[in-house]
């Protein structure tokens, strides 16, 4: 096949590949992983990204920073952000777009995030082939809200979640069933995250 | 003037990407002005898996990596040029890149082929015609000896 | 079991500090520069390239500096260095059929077009000590030139077997290969991974399991059907942009070897291919991986698998040097814990053995 017949639609049409991504791609990588080891770590300790990068619209800078420091050319990404934001993460993340969710190993949610049923939960000699849903939410508050439990947190943390889909809990409930196997959520509000692997127990505040 | 062609675009990228820095650089010095840019993305390195194919023809397989660099830059007319290098050559990439970025504009385009692109193809045709001729030269000529006698 | 063992440290940075002093040699002398290994031992840098799996020649050569010439350490050393890049995605593969040639011999056709190159080459040399380059200021003469001629161009002597049917044909294909580099090995890998595994395996362990396939271990006739070097261009599709560019270019060589085959119940008595592609100009390299790649194909052929050159377990599995050097060189670490068990284990033995009216001080003493 000679390179002429590679020809493929440019994804550069749309302004998405006109906004910068981190500002140092190195440094601000490494502080956006430190901040989701962290949040993963102690799991509804909520952590404030430095240096976000001012993602397109609807992408809130804290997303736009963890799918940037996470998703390189061998992660596939699913998102409903639109054609600007798929532009924007392929140019600057080299990922591809996963054609479904069982398809993708990030996802991005903006609106209402596909079942987590319907999400890869990796099988039970590897675990980590499982998906992971970035999941946006108005905003995120220690200290009161969703009580959590397990490992990474002594006793308990609460953490309060404004926007969080309906019925998530209870899906995430079931889903947190399948340990080892599991999809692990990073939630985003604003330039901060705060993360529920799938160890972690929620129970409404 | 016209916007440029897909082929005409390919062409000055493989000239700039071979050409590198040390190749724009002196180039550069008899050539209409590089207008003003920002950065999109990069300079940055990284790298790219070279494939082959099996019996040279086969089913693709991966060979081994190889660096590159990369650079995007947006114009102040909007304008978005891209640059990819083998090596690691970061003021290359960012200078092919602002290179194409205005060779895009049909204003600039002509000064800039006639001062940096097409010297530096000249100069690129050139090493491979020497190299092409030195492998001639080696070549074993049979009926040549067999004429001898 | 490794135990961790603290302290030494001032002992080590010494000894990487005298280490330092080794490297640089007697100060009297010229420092060896990195361009220089570039330009003049191009070889190494090569085979560097090759086994490290990255194309880049001043890296290959600043990691030869520092590993004082010791090419599995600035194998290690590349290795390493590419973790630290991120990938920015595959190439279209390389065309070699459009290869700038600099050497083509094929040793199975006499008269083919485009003839035989033989570029600068070792073979044809004497291999007798050349004193004149031990003096300095030795700068050879221009190479000659000649009219590469219209019939310059070098098709694919396989596609000359080919086209008379004699040649068994690569499946077309388009699939995505595995990538060792991503995913560990299993088994059975299939031939992409093979190829892959082979391009970077060490070359000495290379070399001795093609030699052995020629000496018996493993049916083998193989011919050269072709040997190419030269320069390919390398080209990527860039998603932003969605069109190929061609990024540079690099020298490859490139073996076709053609070794007669029986034939099956389903195939007919032809030849078929071993194929070596390698990073660079290390022609020992891509023979040796186009015979060690028709070893491997025996299963898929129907050949019994008898010898370790066509195990692809054992083949790929200890063609790897920076895997090998590991492991061997792992045994330097402190086994402390490992040996005073192993130490209690012999002494109990010994006490069992030996007559008990005999003490062990008495015992050594008499033997």
């Amino acid at each position: 096949m000679s390179a002429r017949d590679r020809l493929r639609p440019p994804v550069a049409a749309t302004a998405g590949t006109l906004l910068p991504g981190f500002a140092d791609p190195v440094l601000d990588a490494q502080s956006a992983f430190r901040a989701v080891l962290e949040a993963m770590a102690r799991p509804g300790r909520v952590q404030r990204l430095p240096r976000p990068p001012a993602p397109p619209a609807p992408i809130l800078p804290a997303a736009g920073a963890v799918l940037l420091a996470l998703v390189d050319s061998a992660t596939p990404v699913l998102t409903d952000a639109g054609a600007e934001a798929e532009a924007w993460l392929r140019f600057h993340a080299g990922c591809p777009l996963a054609d479904g969710p069982a398809e993708a190993d990030f996802l991005l949610a903006t609106g209402t995030p596909p079942p987590l049923a319907a999400l890869r939960a990796g099988t039970d000699e590897d675990p980590q082939l499982s998906a992971t849903l970035i999941l946006q939410v108005q905003a995120l508050e220690e200290g009161s809200g969703w009580r959590l439990t397990g490992p990474g947190i002594e006793r308990e943390h609460r953490l309060r979640v404004a926007g969080a889909p309906p019925g998530f809990i209870a899906e995430r409930t079931a889903n947190a069933a399948l340990f080892p196997r599991g999809v692990d959520v990073i939630l985003c509000a604003g330039d901060r995250v705060a993360a529920l692997p799938r160890t972690t127990r929620i129970e409404e505040g | 003037m016209s916007e440029a062609t897909t082929e005409q675009r390919r062409g000055w990228m493989g000239v700039l990407a071979r050409a590198g820095a040390k190749g724009i650089l002196p180039r550069l010095e008899g050539a209409p002005p590089l207008p003003p840019h920002s950065r999109l993305r990069g300079p940055e390195i990284g790298l790219t898996m070279l494939r082959g194919r099996a019996g040279g023809d086969g089913a693709p397989f991966n060979l081994g990596e190889m660096t590159v660099t990369r650079c995007a830059v947006r114009l102040e007319d909007g304008r978005v040029g891209h640059a990819y290098l083998a090596g690691r050559d970061m003021r290359g990439a960012e200078l092919a890149a602002v290179l194409d970025a205005a060779l895009q504009d049909p204003e600039r385009r002509p000064g800039l082929m006639r001062a940096v692109v097409d010297p530096l193809a000249a100069e690129q045709a050139a090493a491979r015609e020497a190299s092409a001729r030195k492998a001639a030269a080696t070549r074993v000529r049979f009926l040549t000896m067999a004429n001898m006698r | 079991m490794y135990v961790a063992v603290k302290g030494g440290e001032a002992a080590i940075s010494n000894a990487h500090a005298w280490l330092a002093e080794e490297r640089r040699g007697d100060p009297a002398l010229p420092e060896i520069g990195t361009e220089q290994i570039g330009e003049q031992l191009t070889l190494a840098v090569d085979r560097v390239m090759a086994e490290g799996s990255c194309h880049d020649p001043s890296l290959a050569a600043l990691a030869i500096k520092q590993a004082r010439g010791d090419l599995i350490e600035a194998i290690f050393l590349l290795r390493a260095y590419r973790t630290t890049l991120p990938r920015f995605g595959t190439s279209l593969p390389l065309d070699t059929g459009e290869m700038r040639v600099r050497r083509r011999i094929s040793a199975t056709y006499k008269d083919l077009p485009g003839g035989q190159v033989l570029g600068p080459t070792f073979d044809y040399t004497h291999r007798l000590l050349d004193f004149a380059l031990a003096a300095e200021g030795h700068a050879p003469p221009p190479a000659p030139e000649a009219e590469p001629g219209e019939d310059a161009a070098c098709p694919r002597v396989t596609g000359m077997l080919a086209d008379e049917g004699l040649m068994a044909g690569e499946e077309p294909s388009e699939a995505e290969p595995g990538d060792l580099t991503r995913t560990p090995l299993s088994f059975p890998a299939g031939r992409a991974l093979r190829l892959q595994n082979l391009a970077r395996a060490d070359e000495g362990f290379l070399l001795s399991m093609a030699y052995s396939t020629q000496r018996g271990y493993g049916a083998n006739h193989p011919f050269v059907g072709e040997l190419r070097q030269g320069e390919v261009t390398v080209e990527i599709v860039p998603p932003e942009l969605g069109f190929p560019i061609e990024i540079g270019e690099i020298t490859v060589t490139e073996c076709q070897m053609v070794n007669q085959f029986h034939g099956s119940r389903t195939e007919p008595p032809q030849f078929t291919r071993g194929y070596g592609l390698v990073l660079g100009r290390t022609e020992r390299r891509a023979m040796s991986m186009a015979l060690v790649d028709r070893a491997l194909r025996a299963a898929e052929l129907g050949e019994e698998v008898v010898a370790p050159a066509q195990d692809e377990e054992f083949v790929l599995s200890h063609s790897d040097n920076i895997e090998a050097t590991g492991f061997l060189e792992h045994l330097k670490l402190p086994h402390y814990v490992d040996f005073q068990s192993e130490l209690e284990i012999v002494r109990a033995m010994r006490a069992a053995a030996s007559p008990p009216a005999m003490p062990p001080v008495m015992k050594e003493a008499a033997e």
